[in-house]
């Protein structure tokens, strides 16, 4: 990506003009440009339309009250802006989506750097235990967030029956405040174990042998192979897996919405699920769109984060 | 790492294996046994009487044949789209020569990492005011737009901005001579696209299916907002909907018969294009 962004000596805007007309004079670089505009041009309309559009529209109606049940509608200014800041729903639900995220990440990230470096090289066997490692990327959300509502069944759930064959105490999990967004942390990590520890053991297959055979010459143990060559070299993925995460933590939604509709007192509320409640519950758009547009700022700003620092720093070429 | 023979992590991994896998062993489980086995005290692990009652049930209880029908129509749609149009303009950006190229290109990469939650509500304005669609006028008024139809899940989805740029960066990797020599045997540019480059980017379209057609199969919020209409319902709604909840069903048997049904199809198609998956995760970075 940053192959594509970095340009180095852009031509002067003369010379472009110049040859932009020299490609209408010469017939066969015409065919080709109009060749090229005709291959693109069904993906930028639908781009346009359906992605860059509501890009921009999600900032104009975040400054109107635009309703789904009343026709007429307003400017407000910052009005949604001011009602979001002195909102508790606003606070709660970003607070829960951080805490949400701060949870699972550093989770993710030790047990799928974990299961990578469990998993490298070749043995007997290898790919049974990565298939099984890579079968909750591959269930939808919605599918395994029932299967962990029964899990967590307070009644019949397995989690409280091996509890109580344990004589540790039970807990009513979805329906406690204390311990519904934990259950839903732990199922993030279940379930996205299988990418993180895919993309790491590409990381760790990148690290040439000759560093560790060395290390082993010189006596290194294990534990520090890993915290002097493994772990330095595979901070540029770390970061990468990091910065992914993040955004598409706060993306999330589905179990929410299937485990514990937002509940209990709002303690699984994210912010999509808000813009949800707000937008299509309350049908009030212009003040879901003003949400969605601060959620818009957070996933930008990471994004250029990942295109600016990790993207470069990876040398991705693909 | 190395040092380590693999006989020495086999107990581990067993281990671990184990337990991760175990939620789903338990859904298998639970599907299998009858009620009176399900809810009792104290519970028993293995099925002692196998019935296969709740999957009967499951499927008399809600349209799953609409379902099903209903997800796979529009995700075979979108991604047909998304592999076609990708194909296109990542060859055009990444081989042929036009005025605005790069404007073009910076434009598109622009929403690469918008998820459709930020876009949530005007996306959904632009759906209901779809004109000449659902009663509405060429101005997009008088009706309820895709609303509560397929291309509500199919237009929207047709182009993915992930998939031009992957299929750019393939078309770009190719040696430049193969379509001179075209070019100089006097082939249009056209044929030059479809005879000679498109064959050789197959791995990438795969890749560009696949991640298409899982993200339109797992998608939840916006079939969610669109459809109301439960004879449109996509398999996610369906399962949703009989769950109802954290106050919903007690039918646990029947609910979990129905979430083996809509989980075996995909896990197939993983198992028999593993290798894409991977190679895709490997080149992006995240889950389609």
């Amino acid at each position: 990506m940053a192959g594509i962004v970095r340009r180095a000596n852009a031509p002067s805007l003369g010379i472009r003009v110049r040859a932009a007309l020299g490609v209408w004079m010469r017939p066969h670089l015409r065919r080709q440009a109009l060749t090229a505009y005709f291959l693109i041009a069904p993906a930028i309309v639908l781009f346009t339309v359906f992605t860059f559009i509501p890009m921009v529209e999600t900032i104009t109606v975040s400054f109107s009250n635009k309703s789904l049940v009343s026709a007429s509608t307003q400017w407000v200014g910052w009005g949604n802006y001011r009602t979001i800041l002195a909102s508790s729903s606003f606070r709660q639900a970003f607070f829960n989506t951080a805490i949400f995220a701060l949870q699972v990440l550093p989770l993710n990230i030790a047990c799928s750097l974990g299961l990578a470096t469990l998993v490298y090289g070749k043995f007997r066997g290898v790919g049974w235990f990565r298939t099984i490692f890579f079968a909750p990327v591959v269930t939808s959300m919605v599918a395994v967030s029932i299967l962990w509502t029964w899990l967590f069944n307070p009644s019949n759930g397995l989690i409280n029956e091996v509890l109580a064959l344990l004589h540790l105490p039970t807990q009513a999990w979805l329906v406690e405040p204390h311990w519904a967004l934990e259950v839903l942390v732990l199922l993030r990590v279940w379930k996205g174990i299988g990418v993180n520890m895919v993309i790491f053991l590409a990381g760790l297959n990148a690290i040439p042998r000759e560093f560790w055979e060395a290390s082993v010459v010189d006596g290194a143990d294990r534990a520090r192979r890993f915290w002097t060559i493994t772990w330095p070299l595979l901070r540029p993925t770390t970061f990468y897996v990091l910065v992914l995460g993040t955004i598409s933590l706060f993306q999330a939604f589905s179990e929410m919405y299937v485990m514990t509709q937002g509940g209990p007192m709002g303690t699984t509320t994210t912010v999509v699920y808000l813009v949800f409640n707000v937008a299509f519950q309350e049908f009030r758009l212009g003040y879901g769109a003003a949400i969605a547009a601060i959620l818009f700022v957070v996933i930008l700003a990471l994004s250029l984060v990942n295109l600016l620092v990790v993207q470069r720093r990876m040398r991705i070429d693909y | 790492m190395i040092g380590r023979s693999g006989v020495a992590r086999y107990p581990v991994l067993i281990v671990i294996a184990a337990v991760m896998g175990l939620p789903f062993f338990w859904m298998v489980l639970t599907s299998l046994k009858p009620n009176a086995e399900i809810f009792q005290i104290p519970f028993v692990f293995w099925p002692r009487h196998v019935t296969w009652i709740h999957y009967v049930h499951a499927l008399q209880d809600a349209p799953w044949g609409h379902y099903f029908f209903n997800s796979v129509i529009t995700s075979v749609l979108a991604t047909l789209g998304q592999v076609l149009f990708s194909a296109m303009a990542g060859y055009a950006f990444g081989r042929l020569r036009f005025p605005l190229k790069g404007l073009l290109f910076i434009f598109l990469l622009s929403g690469i990492m918008v998820p459709v939650e930020v876009t949530l509500v005007p996306l959904f304005i632009i759906v209901r005011h779809f004109p000449l669609a659902g009663g509405n006028n060429l101005w997009g008024t008088g009706g309820t737009g895709l609303i509560n139809t397929y291309g509500a899940l199919i237009i929207p989805s047709l182009v993915s901005v992930f998939g031009v740029f992957l299929m750019r960066q393939f078309f770009a990797a190719l040696p430049q001579s193969l379509e001179e020599a075209a070019r100089i045997d006097g082939c249009g540019e056209l044929k030059i696209f479809t005879r000679i480059m498109l064959p050789l980017v197959r791995p990438a379209m795969i890749t560009v299916a696949i991640f298409g057609f899982t993200s339109m199969w797992d998608n939840f919020l916006w079939p969610l907002i669109v459809l109301t209409n439960a004879r449109l319902f996509t398999v996610q709604l369906g399962l949703a909907s009989m769950a109802g909840g954290p106050t919903g069903t007690t039918n646990w048997g029947a609910l979990l018969a129905a979430t083996v049904i809509v989980t075996v199809p995909m896990f197939i198609v993983f198992l028999v294009l593993q290798r894409y998956f991977i190679e895709g995760i490997v080149l992006t970075g995240v889950k389609g």
